[in-house]
């Protein structure tokens, strides 16, 4: 009991903490590409509290509960994975999650955010069969969905699934909201959507959703750190390598459109994903 | 004591994080190229935590530029009623300022502060980008103190305003 306990302490914890340095350290090295110094690593802290304390608006209630959801939705993913639960179920959680977003933004009226939710909406058909394709390629290599027993496989699962490693990465793109799949909202400066997806959110609001934000970071770089799950150093090295990676990506590449989005990410994160499981298991 | 302390790390979470929304009532845009300027490598306000958003909803700092006329003061004072509160208000430049070289003109109202409350002042045809970036933190030295009732009078009506 105690023992379930303390991990969900460090479920509950790990986002916030992990979440925030890690988008702290994205603003940092993003504006040090771009030949500025940047804010403090501790900057997503101080928009959040700042957030918090804001008066609040809401449009509708349905906003409102669509984004308490959101945030229990990203939470729940996140303490199920540090519990080392089903792989699944991980899965359909945050999609869930991810749903109640977009339902949140479809609930006001403004076109930017109606807009911004169907984008968000395309996103996510983009990546849920990709990221499907991931836990399927993992249950083939261990015989199990089950994280306890991903984490206790002796061999690096990257060695095998080279490919089905590089699918996961246009998922985490289009999950961290990075360049060139940012199109339902960007990090950086406003689009022609002005904030996508979360342009009816403001003050409170927009502070749960920019924690649930660090939940799904932790997360989604949580699943890609299973691939090399023989210790904490080398998952912690591959969750980095991949993360500065997907910085590099973002500040080297422009936006594209969700043709563009849908075609190239299924044409070649389909090929690549069942490439990698025809290979793996053709006898 | 926790409250005193949650209410300080509010405060200094205010100051190092104002998210700002730029407002063009109709400039020469000296005063924006000036203001954008500040984004720059150069001047680089991110340093601040400054970030240049486009929607009020988000914002927690108004800049503006320009002449208030009578078709335009209506979408200012649209903008600064969407800001969520705490919420500051900078006028830039010596047409935000007092409708500058165009105050005599049949349709022009005058300054940013016809319309709606404004906390700083930055003067200059345009002003330097250092001048704004002192300005801005002179309003964010206002987020900084407990707020009080007399800080934030009501709009008071003006010929040209929409009637809500």
């Amino acid at each position: 009991m105690n023992h379930a306990l303390i991990i969900l302490g460090i479920g509950l914890v790990a986002g916030p903490l992990l979440g925030g340095l890690a988008g702290g350290l994205d603003r940092i090295v993003t504006a040090r590409l771009q030949a500025r110094t940047g804010p403090p690593v501790w900057q997503p802290y101080y928009d959040v509290i700042k957030l918090m304390a804001k008066e609040l608006v809401v449009v509708n209630g349905w906003q409102a509960f669509c984004v308490y959801s959101y945030l229990f939705a990203s939470m729940l993913a996140l303490i199920l994975f540090v519990m080392q639960s089903d792989l699944l179920l991980i899965l359909f959680t945050q999609a869930l999650g991810a749903v109640f977003l977009a339902m949140g933004a479809l609930a006001s009226t403004s076109p930017y955010s109606q807009v911004g939710a169907h984008r968000e909406l395309l996103q996510i058909l983009t990546y849920e069969p990709l990221l499907f394709l991931v836990g399927v390629g993992i249950f083939l290599e261990t015989g199990s969905f089950k994280i306890s027993v991903v984490m206790q496989w002796k061999d690096p699962l990257i060695l095998k699934l080279p490919l089905l490693f590089a699918a996961l990465g246009y998922v985490m793109i289009i999950k961290l909201r990075k360049s060139p799949f940012d199109l339902a909202a960007s990090h950086h400066a406003h689009q022609e959507l002005v904030r996508g997806v979360f342009t009816d959110f403001s003050g409170p609001l927009l502070g749960m959703i920019e924690i649930g934000h660090w939940y799904d970071t932790v997360l989604i770089l949580g699943i890609c750190s299973l691939f090399w799950a023989t210790g904490p150093v080398p998952m912690a090295a591959l969750a980095a390598a991949a993360y500065a990676t997907i910085i590099l990506i973002d500040n080297a590449a422009a936006r594209l459109n969700w043709r563009w989005m849908l075609g190239h990410v299924w044409a070649m994160g389909l090929a690549l994903a069942l490439v990698n499981l025809i290979c793996r298991h053709q006898g | 004591m926790p409250i005193q302390w949650l209410d300080k790390l509010i405060r200094r979470a205010r100051v190092k994080s104002p998210w700002l929304l730029h407002f063009d009532c109709g400039s020469c845009n000296g005063c924006d190229i000036e203001v954008l300027a500040c984004l720059t490598p150069v001047y680089d306000v991110e340093r601040f935590g400054i970030v240049n958003v486009g929607n009020p909803l988000h914002a927690d700092l108004l800049l503006v530029t320009g002449t208030v006329n009578r078709r335009n003061g209506r979408v200012l004072t649209n903008l600064y009623e969407q800001m969520a509160a705490p919420k500051v208000v900078v006028a830039i430049g010596s047409c935000g300022l007092s409708g500058g070289i165009f105050r005599t003109a049949y349709n022009v109202i005058g300054g940013v502060d016809q319309m709606i409350p404004v906390d700083v002042y930055v003067p200059g045809c345009p002003p330097r980008p250092e001048a704004i970036i002192d300005g801005v933190f002179l309003a964010l030295d206002r987020l900084s103190r407990p707020a009080k009732s007399s800080d934030r009078p009501p709009l008071k009506p003006v010929a040209g305003r929409s009637s809500p």
